[in-house]
């Protein structure tokens, strides 16, 4: 039940050593004293050198290498009209996208009557899909999702956004997985492709979000193609480690068989990747969605745009009901997908639930559910299956009332058209506006009744943890904290770490960002810390509890969709704008995960030293404190990781509540057009800083994590 | 599959039909509602509104698109986009208007008098004001707080975990242009300036000041729906003259007063819409829009109802866009 | 063929004389390896010929970087002979079965594969040769989980292209063959490892292949298992007669198959030889070392126990008994005799004599430790 961590895939069977090479006896690190050095020498310069050589540079300056980004934009956006390439070549592509999402779109979101379908038949139709492809239980969450949809009064923005995610998802697939299967094949294409895919990820959406409407035009295309962007890094790696971790024996026994090249792919290393395949549709399905509220800003159609427009307005309530939609179609595609895959698969054996992003270079994270949270699921599939023929044949027959419906949906307004079901005694609550104004009520309440509390606890870490860790990282020489984080980076990682170290460095300093980029690395880090303080209290729990899990476990999925715009207000009333409030913005994204892959490791120490450790009187705390964490020293390690890349991705969310640093810049670059060229720069120094972050702890974790 | 399941699809089907149907029974008699813009389309054509994410500017947007809809007949659609967004989506001709500009001289250069893609077209009647703001309850408490030179008495005040030591002043928006920095500068003022980072944030922190009684300094803009909820008082800079803004660094007076105006794209302009003659006779007042933005914003109405309510208020001077 | 003769314990007894050879078989072999070496490293290719790669494997690898996997290994393997390599884990084994089909490519060295040199083909002769002329069944049995028992047997007929018809008429054969009837349609996973590795010998078999290569087949299954599947490939050697090539690390194993043992150790080979020849003149203190568990007298031939006849008449009118014969299988007929046996060759002529003493030397030398032997035979 233990997270499956891929650094190094196995090696092909024709490196296979019979010999175990001669391993040297353990070196003594001392790495605490090393890193005590460095905090000596760090702390020694800090007070002798205190305010001198910051590089801080006021929000509206720009040097001359962001001014030339800008004006690169300008020229581009000249050359957008008539260039071949931006208006012949991408003009195509998009022409094409508006195709494929406009065609659906008439049929599924549209309302009129006439020849399309009406929400009537997309529901039959969408019901038949799911009964087809993963059987009973998802046809009834798919029924229950769309219908609340309609309930919603979000029928037409659910289903755009149903569209945009589903297009994006299938030229993923038609793009991801070729390219998956020729960086498992190739270590070089691996080695090309692996970086671009940690650019995919890092760079904030932000900050290329009107580049790609400006080249992709104003509409679905360019949702489409922003969706794209982050929805393909995790089905490419996720493609690339399925295949890689398909069993060499395998392999082996296959090309003792004489297979080709295609044969191999085709039938032995296509089929048993498959389902791990799947997994990584599904995690591109996910990552799709989240983007959806970030595409209503150019316009992209879907459940994004309510959210945006309750922002501007503040209304908590419409921007809740809206991303509960989204929650809702993430919790459908996630258990219809799951379904499928556990229909493909013949074997039983354990299930992966989800894979965490965004995970950077080759690594891929496979969270696994814990069996309760999926008992039944596969259950019964085995024994009591349909013959191939017999299920053809029932599929076909539902097909009749399937039609049937689609075409009534189609001349009749009532099924075309979701109805208003406000005059409707007990459903009218659960609709819309009223929804709503419930949520907006208890928001209030709530507000109200914990806002004295959470000021103090604001000022507290503020104070304590924020300014003078602030002080220390940006209020010094540029060049100190330079060495001190090489040095971190050697002590904890050796060579690798520390030359990516200073290539990042080169990037931040070279667009010009040094100061605010290390703000919001004082940032990071604290948010880091209590979002680990946090899901180890929580994991722990989960954990060691059953029941704690399926109690928790809801939140947690939900936190980890809802679009960060809904719950800003609430944390802007709670903490005023702060870059605390930026930090709780990252908790609330970050938490998630991290609490997962926590529990994660709990459950997977073996019972049998849990039951050894408890023969020998262990209390409860020393249970905790002295077995279960220490065993799960990897997935504590491996949960940091990940949950400062996730704190990573919020910085511009922080950066609307706040946070100021480089989140501002990246949305102040996409505000306002003159400062496009630096806001592009901060979207490169989080990249650069994210790179940095996860070589470090990654190369630390492979050392110190087992 | 289980044998059950094969009973279950039409359980689910003929629930689901059930419902709909008695959904039906309730909703039945909006059926003319679907086919609204119907023939008289072809004078007017695709109307294309930019909504740029505030609310005074979505009222714009709606009370023109509701007349341009209503009247003449357009088939009017509304796209969410950020300024400069909205003045690409105009060069690339996906969208056809912006109805409210404030400023961009570098947009203006490179649209306007550079690729002549876009053209002015005239001023919306609005003014916007641009300055620093404080909850009307401070106003009331210290009367003099409203004067720039008393700021610094005060400054203890504003002190946040933020500022630190020295004062507060919450900066706004980043879509906006702001001098704050340099005004504190010029000015010699014990504060600091601190990103909120959106407009929400602002409206959110005056909320909560004016709530709680607590001190907020903060740059905010009119016109603005949100005076309609609290009435922030703002506070007099150095009074602005031509010309004193001239170099960035050296500022040291009020921000200059913003004539709002309309934009069109040069394609739809040439295009013979009649919808080209509404946005240039498009013009109202900071009453009109902070009216339209407060049943939006603060009532929770949909903005096409807003649009619909403001209209029908004032057909006169809807007849006069449309003359 | 070794017969089958593990179900009553022995003694063991040492006193043998004579220089162990090493022999190889005769007539044109199925498979013929020469000078083959395999080392792992980034320039391997440019080490073969140096001076290096007489260093040992500990000493190459400080030096520069490379692992030596086979060392010059030469053998010749009969048609119709079973050929066990057997070696402790890290010897080299699964590296030269490997290299022998080119699943590792040979850093130098020739494999030659009913005349034909495996070692210079090109990509499509060598799959050719794969698809139809040696098979192999691997330790953890590399079976395809999504595919049915039966298709699994038949996915080397598929790859090299017949018809569906066909190729499920043979597989069936097959799975009868080796006893997999009644689960054809059954996926791999949920059949026991015995059953996996019927899977997979069945597989290997379909093929009709010249050559069967196991790689460390039973050593995943527990013992019982293990037993069974022995006999199995026992038996399916006397019904097909393929010529096989059987790595193991079980002496045990190596014993009761190995029509010939070859004993590798660090890459190289230390010893080739039948079964009685490994147990009873043991190359050097390393095989000496791991033959000495073995029951001596399960293993010996009379030939490794008889004393050239003190003259021309002993033994004349008791029980004639032919030097292959194991000792274990004699004892009954030399104790109930009371007095010396003849013992004969092949062509029936007298090549020396056994009684009760010679006998019980191997059979009743429980007081004889290891150690004791050792210092007897040196």
């Amino acid at each position: 039940m233990s997270p499956v961590t891929v650094q190094a895939p196995p090696p092909r069977p024709g490196a296979i050593k019979e010999e175990q090479p001669y391993i040297d006896p353990q070196k003594k690190r001392h790495t605490g004293k090393r890193l005590l050095g460095i905090l000596v020498f760090w702390l020694v310069l800090w007070v002798a050198l205190r305010g001198k050589q910051t590089l801080a540079v006021p929000n509206a300056d720009t040097t001359s290498f962001q001014d030339w980004l800008t004006q690169l934009k300008v020229t581009f956006s000249n050359m957008a009209q008539t260039n071949w390439f931006f208006h012949g070549v991408l003009g195509t592509i998009a022409d094409a996208f508006n195709w494929m999402v406009g065609g659906l779109q008439a049929h599924i979101s549209s309302t009129a009557p006439g020849q399309y379908l009406g929400w009537f038949g997309v529901l039959a139709v969408a019901m038949w899909i799911a009964y087809a492809v993963a059987g009973r239980r998802s046809t009834i969450l798919v029924g229950v999702v769309l219908l609340l949809l309609g309930l919603f009064g979000t029928w037409q923005t659910g289903m755009d956004t149903l569209i945009i995610t589903i297009v994006s998802v299938l030229i993923s697939m038609i793009v991801g997985v070729p390219v998956g299967i020729a960086m498992a094949r190739s270590r070089r294409t691996s080695a090309i492709v692996t970086p671009i895919l940690d650019v995919m990820q890092t760079m904030p959406s932000f900050a290329y979000l009107s580049p790609v409407a400006l080249f992709f035009g104003i509409g679905p295309a360019t949702s489409v193609v922003l969706t794209l962007i982050y929805a393909l890094p995790p089905l490419v790696r996720i493609t690339e480690h399925g295949l890689r971790a398909v069993s060499p024996n395998t392999i082996e026994a296959g090309r003792s068989l004489g297979v080709t090249r295609s044969q191999l792919l085709r039938q032995i290393e296509l089929p048993m990747a498959k389902r791990t395949i799947v997994v990584g549709i599904n995690q591109s399905m996910m990552a799709a969605l989240s983007m959806a509220t970030i595409a209503a800003l150019v316009n992209g159609p879907g459940l994004g745009q309510p959210v945006v427009s309750a922002l501007q307005i503040l209304n908590v309530g419409q921007a809740s009901v809206a991303g509960l939609g989204i929650v809702a179609i993430a919790i459908m595609l996630d258990r219809t997908t799951t379904a499928a895959s556990e229909r493909t698969e013949k074997s039983s054996s354990g299930r992966v639930g989800s894979v965490g992003y965004p995970g950077l270079s080759s690594k891929v994270i496979i969270e696994r559910l814990p069996r309760w949270a999926h008992e039944g699921a596969g259950r019964g599939s085995v024994g009591h299956r349909l013959t191939p023929a017999g299920r053809r044949l029932l599929l076909g027959v539902l097909l009749v009332p399937v039609v049937i419906a689609a075409v009534y949906s189609t001349r009749y307004l009532q099924l075309a058209q979701f109805p208003d079901l406000s005059g409707t005694p007990l459903l009218k609550e659960l609709s819309g506006t009223p929804l709503a104004g419930h949520i907006n009520d208890f928001t209030d309440a709530l507000v109200n009744a914990i806002q004295g509390l959470t000021n103090a606890f604001k000022n507290t870490i503020t104070y304590a943890l924020l300014n003078p860790l602030q002080s220390l990282l940006s209020n010094l020489p540029w060049w100190v904290m330079a060495v001190v984080l090489l040095a971190t980076a050697y002590v904890l990682g050796g060579w690798r770490p520390t030359i990516t170290t200073a290539v990042c460095e080169a990037v931040i300093l070279a667009v010009g960002l040094w100061n605010d980029t290390m703000t919001t690395l004082t940032m990071t880090l604290v948010a880091t810390l209590l979002v680990m303080i946090i899901a180890v209290a929580l994991g722990v729990g989960m954990g060691r509890s059953r029941r704690v899990d399926t109690l928790i476990r809801p939140f947690l999925d939900t936190f980890q969709t809802i679009p960060a715009f809904v719950y800003l207000v609430p944390a802007l009333a709670l903490f005023g704008s702060s870059r605390f409030t930026a930090i709780v913005a990252a908790l609330m994204y970050a938490v998630p995960i991290a609490t997962k892959l926590v529990a994660d490791g709990i459950r997977g120490v073996a019972p049998t030293t849990v039951e050894a450790m408890r023969s020998t009187g262990c209390t409860r705390w020393q249970m905790i404190s002295k077995v279960q964490l220490p065993m799960a020293r990897e997935s504590l390690v491996l949960s940091t990781n990940q949950g400062l890349l996730y704190v990573l991705s919020m910085v511009v969310i922080g950066g609307m509540v706040g946070g100021g640093s480089l989140g501002y810049l990246i949305y102040q670059g996409f505000s306002q057009d003159n400062l496009f060229g630096k806001g592009l720069c901060a979207g490169i120094a989080i990249t650069a800083l994210g790179i940095m972050l996860d070589r470090i702890a990654r190369h630390a974790a492979e050392r110190y994590g087992r | 599959m289980a044998r059950g399941s094969i009973r279950l699809l039409p359980v689910c089907a003929a629930a689901t039909l059930a419902l709909g149907l008695s959904a039906c029974g309730g909703g039945n008699i909006n059926s003319g509602g679907g086919s609204a813009s119907g023939g008289a389309a072809s004078k007017c054509g695709n109307f294309r509104i930019a909504v740029n994410p505030w609310t005074g500017y979505v009222a714009d947007a709606y009370v023109v698109g509701y007349v341009a809809k209503t009247k003449l007949g357009c088939n009017v659609s509304y796209q969410n986009v950020k300024e400069q967004v909205g003045w690409q989506g105009m060069a690339s001709g996906s969208i056809d208007t912006i109805l409210e500009n404030w400023g961009h001289a570098d947009l203006v250069k490179q649209y306007i008098t550079g690729q002549k893609s876009v053209q002015d077209a005239g001023m919306t009647g609005n003014e916007g004001i641009i300055g620093w703001y404080i909850p009307p309850w401070m106003a009331t408490k210290y009367p003099d707080i409203t004067d720039w030179k008393n700021l610094n008495k005060y400054a203890n005040l504003f002190k946040t975990s933020e500022s630190g030591s020295q004062g507060q002043l919450l900066d706004g928006d980043p879509s906006y242009v702001t001098n704050d920095q340099a005004l504190v500068t010029n000015l010699k003022l014990n504060f600091k300036v601190v990103v909120g980072g959106s407009e929400a944030s602002l409206i959110e922190s005056f909320r909560n000041a004016e709530k709680n009684k607590t001190p907020l300094l903060a740059y905010f803009y009119e016109p603005q729906w949100f005076f309609s909820e609290v009435k922030l008082a703002k506070v007099n800079l150095p009074a602005y003259t031509a010309g004193c803004d001239a170099d960035a660094k050296k500022i040291a007076c009020d921000y200059p007063p913003y004539h709002l105006n309309k934009l069109i794209s040069t394609k739809f302009a040439n295009g013979g819409s009649s919808a080209v003659g509404l946005v240039k006779g498009f013009t109202w007042t900071n009453e009109d829009q902070n009216l339209v933005a407060e049943y939006i914003a603060k009532d929770n109405m949909q903005p096409e109802a807003a649009a619909k309510k403001w209209v029908d208020a004032n057909p006169d001077k809807v007849a006069a866009w449309l003359k | 063929m070794a017969a089958d003769h593990h179900h009553t314990a022995g003694y063991t007894a040492y006193g043998l004389i004579g220089a162990p050879t090493m022999r190889t078989s005769d007539g044109t072999p199925a498979l013929q390896v020469q000078n083959l070496w395999k080392v792992f490293g980034p320039r391997a290719e440019r080490l073969i010929g140096t001076a290096d790669l007489q260093l040992s494997r500990k000493e190459l690898q400080a030096k520069s970087g490379h692992v030596i996997g086979v060392r010059d290994v030469s053998f010749d393997v009969s048609p119709g002979e079973v050929f066990v390599v057997m070696g402790l884990s890290g010897s080299g084994k699964s590296t030269l079965v490997r290299l022998i089909t080119r699943l590792i490519e040979p850093t130098s060295g020739t494999v030659v594969l009913n005349g034909e040199d495996i070692t210079k083909m090109n990509d499509d002769s060598l799959r050719e040769i794969r698809r139809k002329n040696v098979s192999m069944v691997f330790q953890h049995f590399g079976l395809l989980p999504h595919r049915k028992v039966i298709d699994n047997v038949a996915f080397g007929l598929e790859v090299r292209g017949e018809d569906k018809g066909a190729r499920r008429n043979r597989a069936q054969e097959v799975v009868d063959l080796v006893g997999l009837q009644g689960y054809e349609n059954n996926y791999p996973d949920q059949l026991s490892g015995g059953m996996q590795q019927r899977v997979g010998l069945a597989r290997a078999l379909a093929a009709d292949p010249d050559i069967l290569m196991f790689d460390e087949p039973f050593s995943a299954l527990d013992p019982l298992i293990r037993r069974d599947m022995q006999n199995e490939v026992i038996r399916l050697h006397e019904e097909v007669g393929k010529t096989m090539v059987f790595i193991t690390h079980d002496l045990q194993e190596a014993l009761k198959l190995g029509d010939r043992i070859l004993i590798m150790r660090d890459g190289a080979i230390v010893q080739i030889g039948r079964p009685d020849e490994v147990v009873g003149a043991p190359a050097d203190d390393y095989v000496r070392d791991f033959v000495s568990e073995v029951p001596k007298s399960h293993v010996l031939t009379l030939s490794w126990v008889m004393r050239p006849p003190s003259g021309p008449d002993e033994g004349a009118g008791g029980p004639t008994l032919k030097d292959s014969q194991i000792v274990r299988d004699a004892a009954r007929t030399v104790l109930e005799h009371h007095g010396p046996c003849r013992v004969v060759d092949g062509s029936g002529s007298v090549v020396g004599v056994v009684d009760e003493q010679d006998i019980m030397r191997v059979v009743v030398a429980e007081d004889e430790s290891p150690a004791a032997a050792n210092q007897a035979a040196s």
